[in-house]
């Protein structure tokens, strides 16, 4: 149905949303009413096999096809998804859903709390990359999609795309991971903790209680700010920045964005606000820092191949040369879990200056790896 | 004619589950698909190889069979190959050894060194030898590790390697040869493919 906008910074009218009841969670609390909002590009076929699950990263959110309807700019991967694009909207049926947890319409910290009728703030429970999945299923089941040909994400959609293959082995046909991991490294961790103790140290932030149109602003930009940092490489700022200042060519003297990197970190911190709720970031940064698939199948160093054991899923990972956060060796410990577990793999490290953020990128070499795990899914499915 | 993928794909059985190691950009694998419905599995150091590899719809892994072979569990393969790719490695043995714990059987090519050619190439020129099969020079090349049909024998008895099969391909003729009695072969054969078990 047409969302009512309940949830949220979605503006109402805009997308599809998903009722889909109760949903218990990893931490053992139960969800009582759970939206999913989700957009879809293409049509499914007559024999349902021809639906993609897209999986968006921490900062995205379903629009990722389309023009997005609060900032105006284009989907995050419109340059994949299309007629003719490499999700090739003539032939697949492409779903995006927001995570839970997240601001764009699905259930999240600025939902409605049934039990109170005031947005949740920090009485939404603790929710996992597991739990996400889970309401991603639970939408699928809603949609009458029993398999799908593929699963697709970078970044924390690569660790729901991991995680379904994971979990829900008989559902998933194919899996691309794109800049993604197994588990957050405490590097990870760390950096999530400096945002959202931006985010906390913010007078704003009321201790997640602070009103829809009096968000903590410049904690969640400071937040932004340092991510935005670690998505980046030393290359890519040095070419894109260098040491130029923002007016002229001598020193300002001063604390204003003097140097060209300053002002373009500001603007990219202060314009998050304005499609992202502080609360919403702490909570998927919280689900990304408990991500550790191995978990579920031990503690010990053979576990994550335990999880795919005897699956027959095709893989594809692929990481980039200048990633630091999610880097080539995190991607490869997946694919030895996955030889492990005799599973049809493919790998490539993509040669990129661009650090973590190539994945949302023109990178061709991506575009030709990923292409032909596709096409190879579709000729395989009789597509 | 018969080349050097004629005699693998021979020695490849159907429905095979193979794993090709240094699988470049992976014809090899999608003819033993072809002709004898293997299940191919590939590992290639060069990115842009894989990336060919892998959008012809194949499962190949980027990495290096150097430290990655052990990456497999132990009989994961019916068949491991190693097509001219032995010779380009760091530790050709220890690669020798995991490709026979993580499959049945190897096979196994390389160039031969041995064979007249080079052996009156170094004998008249003083030079190390430059030919079509071996085109780069000495510091360029990357067969590090260039030995001879005799050589890999030898090296085989003494790492107890059964050699079930050897054959010597001269000008797009194979003939095979006893692994007992390799010196004809070292002499007229410009490659060789041998199919290795390890002792049980």
């Amino acid at each position: 149905m047409t969302n009512t906008g309940a949830g949220g910074l979605l503006p109402p009218g805009e997308g599809e949303t998903a009722r889909l009841g109760a949903l218990s969670l990893d931490s053992g609390v139960t969800l009582p009413e759970v939206t999913v909002a989700y957009e879809t590009y293409g049509a499914l076929n007559a024999d349902r096999t021809n639906a993609v699950l897209v999986c968006h990263p921490l900062t995205a959110d379903q629009f990722a096809g389309r023009e997005h309807p609060v900032t105006g700019k284009p989907g995050w991967w419109e340059r994949l998804i299309g007629p003719g694009r490499l999700l090739d909207t003539d032939r697949l049926f492409v779903i995006c859903p927001n995570v839970l947890g997240g601001c764009m319409g699905s259930t999240g910290p600025a939902s409605i709390d049934p039990g109170t009728g005031r947005p949740y703030g920090l009485n939404f429970p603790v929710v996992t990359i597991g739990d996400m999945v889970r309401a991603q299923a639970a939408l699928l089941d809603a949609l009458g999609i029993d398999r799908l040909l593929a699963v697709v994400g970078g970044s924390m959609g690569g660790m729901q795309a991991l995680t379904w293959a994971a979990r829900h082995p008989e559902r998933v046909a194919n899996a691309a991971i794109i800049a993604s991991a197994a588990r957050h490294t405490p590097q990870n961790i760390a950096f999530h903790e400096v945002g959202r103790q931006a985010v906390m140290a913010d007078p704003d932030w009321r201790d997640g209680t602070y009103a829809p149109d009096e968000p903590p602003r410049r904690g969640l930009a400071v937040a932004r700010m340092t991510a935005h940092v670690t998505y980046l490489s030393e290359p890519a700022l040095e070419a894109k920045f260098g040491r130029r200042f923002q007016n002229g060519s001598a020193p300002g003297f001063g604390f204003d964005a003097d140097f060209q990197v300053e002002s373009y970190l500001r603007h990219q911190g202060k314009s998050f606000t304005d499609r992202f709720d502080a609360n919403s970031y702490l909570y998927i940064t919280r689900a990304m820092d408990y991500f550790d698939l191995g978990r579920d199948c031990g503690e010990d160093e053979g576990a994550l191949a335990r999880c795919f054991s005897g699956t027959k899923t095709r893989f594809l990972l692929v990481s980039f040369t200048s990633d630091w956060l999610y880097p080539t060796a995190e991607s490869r410990r997946v694919v030895r879990a996955l030889h492990g577990a005799g599973a049809e793999v493919s790998f490539v490290e993509v040669e990129s200056d661009r650090g973590h953020d190539a994945f949302l990128l023109e990178e061709p070499e991506l575009d030709r790896v990923l292409g032909g795990f596709l096409a190879a899914a579709m000729r395989g499915a009789g597509l | 004619m018969t080349t050097r993928y004629d005699l693998i794909a021979a020695l490849v059985e159907n429905e095979a589950r193979v794993l090709d190691v240094g699988c470049g950009d992976g014809s090899l694998l999608r003819r033993l698909g072809e002709e004898r419905r293997a299940r191919g599995y590939g590992l290639e150091l060069d990115a842009a190889l894989v990336a060919q590899a892998v959008s012809s719809g194949l499962s190949v892994v980027q990495g290096d069979a150097d430290t990655d072979l052990g990456d497999y569990p132990a009989g994961a393969f019916d068949t491991v190959v190693l097509s001219n790719s032995l010779q380009a490695l760091q530790s050709p043995v220890a690669a020798l050894r995991e490709a026979l714990r993580v499959g049945r059987g190897a096979v196994v090519s390389f160039p031969n060194f041995g064979h007249w050619r080079v052996r009156t190439d170094l004998l008249t020129s003083g030079r190390m030898p430059v030919s079509k099969a071996l085109p780069a020079k000495w510091h360029e090349t990357q067969n590090i590790h260039l030995c001879t049909v005799r050589d890999f024998v030898e090296l085989a008895r003494a790492e107890g390697f059964v050699i079930e099969k050897a054959f010597g391909i001269s000008s797009g003729r194979a003939r095979s040869f006893s692994p007992g009695r390799p010196g004809r072969a070292n002499l007229t054969a410009q490659e060789a493919v041998f199919l290795l078990r390890s002792k049980r």
